[in-house]
């Protein structure tokens, strides 16, 4: 057992493999939070005057909200005004294609295996790059265009077709949905837009790619994604951040809005710094993530295999508006050493035979701590509604936590509503099955860790369900207790 | 190919292997048969390298080398295999990804070109009929809700996979009724050659109809008290293990 131990041991020490950083100059806001710093991002983008008085009263809500603190992480406070609020990539002039990007960000996102260049581009991905706060590039904008497809930057979306952004930013995660959501509306500097128009079924995966660069900077994107009447999108979300001692911010909100019969899938693998194997640096991740299946049968499915961040705080959800609609969550969530995971998911129930699914998969080694949290809500109109969850969580080693917080509330009767939930280690006796075929210890695990997850990296576009499972394996090496 | 030399091993405190003596040479199918809790699936464990177990004496060489100072994955891929007594689940694994890991595994300590999907498929196919396993099974995660037949079948089915020199089947009769007890010696049988060996551990006489062994040893108290041919153990259907007892006793 002793051995295990040290093979453990070993496992977990495996360094992050994105931690490099670039020397790109950068254009940056000086240190802290306050009106004018909001006033300066919104000039330095350009912004309508409705935009920046929307920043503005978000602002004046968060200064008066309190930092949550009932999710089960701990960190030391954070100094909201020794954070810098906007860096961008200095850029001698805006680009007005691919080519004219500077070659070093370019360099970047081919160092993440990310081909921005036309001839190396990834077949049938389109990507929007995004470098600390700003978008660099977005790949197969025309050929997406012939389809009335819009996928751009957000900065670029307010600018071209402000009308959609007015009407639909913040109709799914209101400004002051939460402290991290405020935070977001008051400081964000760019993310992805993506309009999918009515009965179009989006031709390739469209993929926004986060890269945090620049030291003491916050990360603050939004997405937004609109999926007109009939219209079909999966849509891909990569992130890495360099090694940094200290710990780094990212809040972010995503907004999903999906019409009749439309449907997104949203699938996700997260990859920020994790800090080292003492805890030291890394990213917190305070996410918000919604999707409103607002019209009848649309359906809205999250995937998402974490394995990143020192801190994770993220519930993608749903809200089941439209009868018959459904909602998805597909969740691997693995932490290591002194990673904390607070995670899981959200169903409100609204419609008529609304239907949703929770599989949620932990898997915790090292000394961290891994918790499931999850809402299922049946509202009283929601006849015929039914949802399905199932948490398991894997532990490696003895040092580590899993827990899970499961809320329901149901308010119509006609609810039928089931959850299952297990805990499993991974046993010896697994282990030494596998060793007695020849298959090493490391590989064991990425055998055994693969299956338990492959229900969720099943849900993953085929290109993507690779570099999770060697992502899985990567992070657990030798975690085995 | 196997010498092991006054073996004693013991797990916690209890000592349960008291010097075991026995030479198993390429082409020979060994008996080890013994009343519960004599040690015979010690012996296949401490064969096989099962770290709970604390070898505190003795040497076992297995093709010239010393397979103790080897960890399991390499006894493995020497060709040492054990057929387990309770095979483990592995949810989520098919029996054919988890052999394609297997296999590559071993070819490649070997020195040997690894398979692909295709070629992978082409020998699975062909050992799938030598021991009568249907594909259905192989995608199934291993071993997950299988009966206790089916997992005894894909024991052999995965012996046959990675054709070891030495196979040691631990209680492989346990649990079986007579037809799957028939089919599972008909594979094992099927695959014995000159080239490699055999070591049955069986608390029963009636798998040894089917899979005959050249010579027949009893364990009792860890120790082997009486080695023999194939009517050893047809004495021992007869009389029972109280006869041993007894006579190691005079």
């Amino acid at each position: 057992m002793s051995k295990d131990n040290q093979v453990l041991e070993e496992f977990t020490s495996r360094e992050y493999e994105h931690g490099w950083t670039i020397n790109i100059e950068t254009d940056s806001a000086p240190k802290g939070l306050n009106e004018d710093i909001i006033r300066f991002i919104s000039q330095k983008k350009n912004e309508p005057s409705w935009l920046l008085e929307w920043r503005l009263k978000a602002y004046r809500q968060w200064v008066k909200m309190e930092e949550p603190t009932w999710a089960n992480v701990s960190y030391p406070k954070i100094n909201y005004q020794d954070l810098i609020y906007y860096a961008a990539p200095k850029q001698k002039v805006k680009p007005s294609s691919l080519d004219d990007v500077d070659p070093e960000l370019v360099k970047t996102f081919e160092k993440l295996g990310i081909s921005l260049t036309e001839q190396k581009r990834l077949t049938g991905i389109a990507v929007d790059a995004v470098i600390d706060s700003v978008s660099v590039a977005t790949t197969y904008k025309s050929t997406l265009a012939q389809l009335g497809i819009i996928f751009c930057s957000f900065s670029e979306a307010v600018q071209e077709h402000p009308e959609l952004i007015q009407k639909y930013m913040g109709s799914v995660v209101p400004v002051a949905d939460n402290y991290f959501s405020a935070l977001n509306a008051a400081v964000f500097t760019d993310g992805s837009f993506c309009y999918i128009p009515k009965g179009v079924r989006c031709p390739m995966e469209l993929s926004t790619y986060f890269r945090i660069n620049a030291a003491n900077t916050g990360q603050f994107e939004r997405t937004l994604i609109i999926a007109d009447e009939g219209s079909y999108v999966s849509y891909l979300e990569g992130c890495t951040a360099p090694m940094r001692d200290e710990n780094q911010l990212h809040a972010a909100v995503v907004e999903i809005y999906a019409m009749k019969d439309a449907q997104v899938k949203y699938s996700t693998v997260q990859n920020w710094y994790p800090g080292d194997k003492h805890g030291k640096g890394g990213i917190y991740n305070f996410v918000t993530k919604r999707g409103l299946c607002f019209g009848e049968r649309s359906k809205i499915s999250w995937t998402q295999v974490e394995t990143g961040s020192a801190i994770t705080w993220k519930y993608p959800s749903c809200i089941l508006k439209g009868d018959e609609s459904m909602g998805e969550f597909y969740s691997v969530a693995v932490t290591n050493n002194y990673q904390q995971a607070d995670t899981g998911s959200k169903m409100i129930h609204i419609g008529k035979n609304t239907r949703s699914r929770i599989v949620s998969k932990g898997i915790s080694a090292g000394h961290s701590q891994n918790s499931y949290r999850g809402q299922v809500h049946i509202m009283k109109r929601a006849e015929g509604a039914r949802n399905f969850s199932q948490c398991d969580s894997l532990l490696m080693g003895d040092k580590c936590g899993a827990h899970t917080f499961p809320y329901i509330d149901v308010e119509n009767k006609s609810a039928r509503i089931e959850h299952e939930a297990t805990t499993s280690k991974i046993g010896e006796d697994q282990i030494f099955y596998c060793l007695q075929r020849g298959i090493d210890e490391e590989s064991a695990v990425a055998l055994i860790v693969n299956g338990y997850a492959k229900e969720v990296l099943n849900q993953l576009p085929m290109e993507f369900a690779v570099e999770a499972q060697k992502l899985l394996a990567l992070t657990l090496e030798g975690s085995v207790g | 190919m196997l010498s092991i030399k006054n073996l004693q091993a013991r797990i916690g405190d209890k000592q349960i292997l008291n010097g075991i003596n026995l030479e198993v040479k390429a082409g020979e199918v060994h008996a080890i048969m013994g009343p519960n809790g004599s040690g015979k699936s010690t012996l296949a464990s401490v064969l096989a390298g099962r770290e709970d177990y604390e070898v505190t004496a003795g040497e076992v060489e297995f093709r010239g080398k010393d397979l103790l100072e080897m960890a399991p994955e390499e006894r493995a891929r020497e060709g040492v295999f054990l057929a387990f007594q309770y095979p483990v689940e592995i949810p989520g694994v098919s029996t054919i990804n988890f052999m394609k890991t297997a296999l590559n595994k071993v070819l490649q300590a070997r020195g040997q070109q690894t398979l692909d999907a295709v070629s992978f498929l082409k020998v699975m196919k062909e050992k799938m009929k030598l021991v009568d396993i249907d594909q259905s099974l192989l995608n199934r995660s291993l071993n997950e809700g299988f009966s206790g037949g089916e997992k005894k079948r894909n024991e052999i089915f995965q012996m046959a996979m990675l054709e070891p020199r030495l196979a040691i089947l631990d209680e492989t009769d346990s649990g079986l009724d007579i037809d799957a007890l028939k089919v599972v010696a008909n594979g094992v049988n099927k695959l014995r050659s000159s080239s490699n060996a055999t070591i049955v551990v069986t608390h029963y006489q009636r798998l040894l109809d089917y899979i005959v062994p050249d010579y027949v040893h009893v364990l009792y108290k860890g120790k082997i008290v009486k080695s023999g041919k194939k009517d050893l153990a047809l004495e021992l259907e007869a009389k029972g293990y109280d006869w041993i007892k007894d006579e190691v006793a005079v």
